[in-house]
């Protein structure tokens, strides 16, 4: 204290003080050091896995791996569905410094529509910010080349490489082969339900239509995945583990490239469906219909322009008209009624019936027209199909009345799904008193039977119903189920074939009644009088058919066709169907041309040139795929 | 010690003290192994470093050169005229990163704060040790507002981290000094009692946001406490021996931000563990402990206060950073001395060392 006051320096005091208080900072110093340690120790070990599990967590990502979708080949291995290698140029908004100015640089150098600005634009607010947005999705060599050169003045935009469908064919199978398209919320939520989302989560198109879609399972394959080590940025550094992924697996059709460009050309320029199938098993040789569309239309994301002309197609290409056009099968199903007719013992093969010009139900006024202004005269029962009399069916189905007439139809097929393997498809209309009462609130009139004795009034069916309805009369009964699959090929080269039903769908008291219906078929193309005896003529196999003329609109009593003075849409549809060879039918045709006129005349010989080219093996050429730039 | 027999050796005729330099040298050496992997591996980045520290090694001898009797001198009219600087800078100061700390001189732009992290504790030391000690009550409050006249300035640019240091650098002159327990004690009340009007009238959002943060860092994982969440993940994750050289994810991925500056502790903890962290440490304290016998062996009260005050401050600077990286301490920006990437920080220090080769070589001359 007194050294205090008196202004006095004792340096060595001053020098102990110092020591002492240098002493307590010195272990001070020491404890913080101590609080240092344990606090790293209580970081770096006793947390280490916790602090181990987020450092991984930080920089492993899972990335799925789509897998290469299956391929799709004809019944002779010809390429129909590939996968194209398709370059698309990404950005990933985040990683610009000026979106806006880059992308109208990009929009100059690359030559693009004004429009793609806008449309990425839109894009780009759906999507976050650090995840890449296309800017183009099909870009030509020529753009890839340019964008590669000046890549550097881009960041945040990179080429993507994907595998991208493409149909060699274009528009000659597209209703059979369908397309894939970008998966839209709609199929996210239906792939979510049926629990298989995971596995599209690198996939970027879908099956939208016929086997593409109905095939969907077997042609996708099983996602992989990548481990990834990623930097803070979300760029990818370095792949730490690769799961590939299971491709899908190809497929083969029962459709023969050939045989279906044969039915394109003959259908060419006209509305239409025609179908051939073996009938012994159900497979699809070919399945056109017309006009036809290019589904890599749908593949590159169809322009709305494009889709509202297709939609307002007045020839509406959009539909299948092999599977969803209902129309009615006219006379074609004459010796399937006849079948009703012998099995229920209403007729015998030689039941005498004279036709007249027209039925009357006893004891009412109306009358129903045979075709023939002058009727047929006496006819037993195949001279009933082959001159094709109406009269003889009118009193036939009068005499079965509806619910018998049902029962048999609805056994070879009508009003039922044929079971062909697009979701396509529609049942068509095989009437009933039930059907007729939900549908129109009515009862069934027995005026209403006499004309679906002749495949008219209520009765609608599709050209593949009409095929395996006929398909079913050669097998005699069996049941026949038409299909496009023809096998399941594992990438090994295994494969799995499509397996055919053997119950019957129709058995009766003698097996003889089929083969004096499909008598009555032969003479149609090779009787005196048989209808389509011209269209047939001189073919080095036997053959049997019944052609179909269907009123469009309904004409009054004694009013006379005149196609030249009906309007398009209301001229009659022809409908020809027909087997061959005789003996033993290995190809039926069934087919419409939609208001083309009588059946005999106009579907006839296409029906006939498609049998040539599919049994002697005459194609114009060998198939050559439309070969366009994606 | 060493050289208090060997009067006429080579380094105590170049004003170099041979076992400081050799730790300087090693932390160095390990600045310059950690920035490379921090740096993502770009020698560039090395290349600076180095010229920077020579530079400041240059700086250091330099200082080394002049006896501590110049500084003492010297000390008070910097001091003042670094409090005019600080005015200026408020006045019309270059803005960079939010912050108003650069004079921009034409030429140069330099941080006055900087200075003052030297010329505080020797202002300090020279008006102490110029009245016998332990101070007298008087002269306490003077030195008090002394620190505090500055601090204030530079925590008002706002730097948080150097107003801290160059208080702490004052204060520690004082505690060396003398001052009774009692003072101390009362002293730490008051400080308490001054927390709340800190926080409520003194310190900006973005600071109050960083002790918010210090206090709750998973509250705003992407945001403010994104910094001490990633480090405190790339520190735990390196474990008892570390990812390895160049290994560390955190820091080659870039999740770790300001890596090579404020945050290269977590790189190094992440790339060599536990082991590395105690090798790094022993560093330090060997550095430390060689700068306490220097100031204990001084034969003046200013040249040991000053040397204390400037070792206890060098050992405040490796605490802070390490305990803000590590989440013990609120991120203030401090860097981790002698190894993080940057200039100002370097030089200043070596400064400092120099200060501390001064009063060692001088010794015999001045006695």
């Amino acid at each position: 204290m007194l050294k205090q006051r008196i202004s006095i320096k004792d340096n060595g005091a001053e020098a102990a003080l110092f020591y002492r208080r240098a002493l307590v900072a010195g272990i001070g110093m020491a404890l913080l050091s101590c609080l240092l340690l344990a606090n790293l120790y209580w970081l770096q070990v006793v947390n280490h896995d916790t602090y181990q599990t987020r450092s991984n967590d930080n920089r492993i990502k899972v990335v799925p791996v789509a897998p290469p979708r299956g391929l799709i080949f004809d019944r002779n291995g010809v390429l129909l569905a590939e996968n194209r290698p398709v370059f698309s140029l990404e950005i990933v908004p985040d990683q610009t410094q000026d979106l806006h100015g880059m992308v109208k640089q990009l929009i100059q150098l690359l030559d693009l529509d004004p429009s793609t600005e806008e449309q990425f634009y839109r894009e780009v607010k759906r999507t976050r910010r650090f995840n890449p947005v296309p800017l183009v999705e099909q870009l030509t060599d020529e753009q890839v080349a340019r964008f590669s050169v000046n890549q550097h003045r881009f960041p945040g935009a990179d080429i993507e490489a994907y595998l991208k469908r493409f149909y060699p064919y274009g528009e000659t199978l597209t209703h059979a082969l369908g397309y894939v398209a970008r998966i839209n919320v709609k199929d996210l939520q239906r792939l979510d339900e049926a629990g298989k989302l995971a596995n599209y989560a690198a996939t970027r198109d879908i099956g939208k239509l016929g086997v593409e879609k109905y095939y969907e399972d077997q042609l996708h394959g099983q996602a992989g995945y990548q481990e990834v080590e990623v930097n803070n940025r979300g760029r990818v550094i370095r792949t730490l583990k690769y799961q590939p992924p299971v491709a899908g697996q190809d497929i083969y059709l029962n459709v023969d490239i050939r045989l279906q460009q044969k039915a394109q050309q003959l259908l060419a320029g006209r509305r239409g469906g025609i179908v051939l199938m073996d009938p012994r098993d159900g497979s699809v040789l070919a399945l056109e219909s017309s006009p036809s569309y290019d589904p890599n239309l749908f593949v590159r994301g169809i322009s709305s322009r494009d889709y509202s002309a297709l939609l307002n197609d007045p020839a509406r290409p959009l539909i299948n008209r092999t599977s969803q056009g209902g129309y009615a099968p006219a006379s074609t199903v004459k010796p399937l009624l006849s079948i009703m007719g012998l099995n229920e013992g209403l007729i015998t093969p030689q039941t005498r019936f004279f036709g007249g010009p027209t039925f009357q139900i006893p004891g009412v006024a109306r009358k129903w027209r045979d075709w023939k202004r002058w009727g047929h005269g006496w006819m037993d029962m195949h001279r009933a199909i082959e001159v094709s009399a109406d009269t003889f069916f009118y009193d036939l189905a009068f005499r079965a009345g509806i619910d018998t007439l049902h029962d048999y139809m609805s056994r070879f097929g009508f009003g039922n799904y044929s079971g062909l393997d697009i979701y396509e498809e529609s049942t068509g209309i095989m009437p009933s008193r039930q059907w007729k009462q939900s549908r129109w609130r009515q009862p069934w009139y027995q005026g209403d039977t006499i004309s679906v004795g002749i495949g008219q009034g209520y009765w609608t069916a599709t050209p593949i119903q009409l095929a395996r309805a006929h398909s079913i009369l050669t097998q005699h009964g069996r049941n026949i189920v038409p299909h496009l699959l023809r096998s399941v090929g594992a990438p090994d080269g295994e494969q799995t074939p499509y397996r055919v039903t053997q119950e019957p769908a129709l058995t009766v008291k003698n097996d003889g009644f089929w083969q004096e219906a499909m008598e009555g078929m032969y003479l149609v193309l090779n009787g005196p009088e048989g209808t389509a005896r011209r269209a047939f003529a001189g073919t080095p196999y036997k053959a049997a058919g019944k052609s179909g003329t269907a009123q469009v609109v309904n004409m009054k009593e004694n009013e006379k066709y005149d196609a030249s003075r009906l309007k398009e849409e209301h001229r009659d549809n022809a409908l020809f169907v027909a087997f061959a060879p005789y003996e033993e039918p290995t190809a039926v045709v069934a087919m419409i041309l939609e208001n083309a006129g009588g059946g005999s005349a106009n579907a006839a010989p296409v029906a006939r040139a498609l049998l040539d080219a599919y049994l002697l093996g005459k194609y114009d050429d060998e198939p050559a795929p439309e070969e366009k730039k994606p | 010690m060493m050289s208090h027999g060997r009067p006429t050796s080579l380094w105590q005729r170049l004003h170099i003290d041979l076992p400081l330099l050799l730790g300087l040298l090693s932390l160095l050496g390990v600045s310059l192994v950690v920035l490379y992997s921090a740096s993502g591996m770009h020698p560039e980045m090395l290349v600076r470093q180095i010229i920077r520290t020579s530079l400041a090694f240059a700086v250091m001898i330099g200082l080394a050169q002049l006896p501590p009797s110049f500084y003492s001198r010297w000390a008070p009219p910097v001091f003042a005229l670094g409090v005019v600087l600080l005015i200026c800078v408020l006045a019309f100061g270059h803005i960079g990163k939010g912050a108003q700390r650069w004079l921009d001189l034409g030429v140069i732009k330099f941080q006055p704060s900087e200075i003052l992290k030297l010329v505080m504790p020797m202002t300090i030391a020279a008006y102490l040790s110029s009245h016998p000690l332990p101070p007298r009550f008087k002269h306490l409050v003077i030195a008090l507002v002394m620190v505090l006249v500055p601090t204030l300035l530079i925590a008002k640019q706002p730097d948080l981290g150097t107003a801290i240091l160059v208080a702490v650098s004052g204060i520690f002159a004082i505690f060396l000094g003398g001052i009774s327990w009692a003072l101390i004690l009362a002293a730490g009340a008051l400080v308490a009692a001054f927390l709340p009007v800190l926080w409520f009238f003194l310190m900006h959002d973005y600071q109050r946001q960083r002790v918010l943060t210090f206090l709750n860092p998973e509250s705003d994982p992407l945001g403010s406490g994104y910094h001490i969440i990633q480090s405190k993940i790339a520190i735990g994750s390196g474990g008892l021996f570390g990812k390895g050289w160049l290994n560390g994810t955190q820091s080659q991925l870039e999740f770790l931000p300001e890596r090579h500056t404020d945050f290269i502790f977590a790189v190094f903890s992440e790339e060599f563990g536990l082991i590395g962290f105690c090798l790094l440490l022993a560093l330090y304290l060997y550095v430390i402990a060689r700068c306490m016998i220097i100031s204990v062996n001084a034969q003046g009260s200013f040249e040991r206060l000053l040397g204390g005050a400037l070792t206890l401050t060098f050992f405040v600077y490796v605490f802070v950073n390490i305990g803000m990286v590590s989440g013990l301490l609120p991120v203030v920006g401090v860097p981790l001395p002698l190894v993080s990437y940057g200039g100002t920080s370097m030089v200043t220090l070596a400064a400092g060392f120099g200060i501390l080769m001064s009063i060692q070589t001088h010794r015999r001359l001045l006695a």
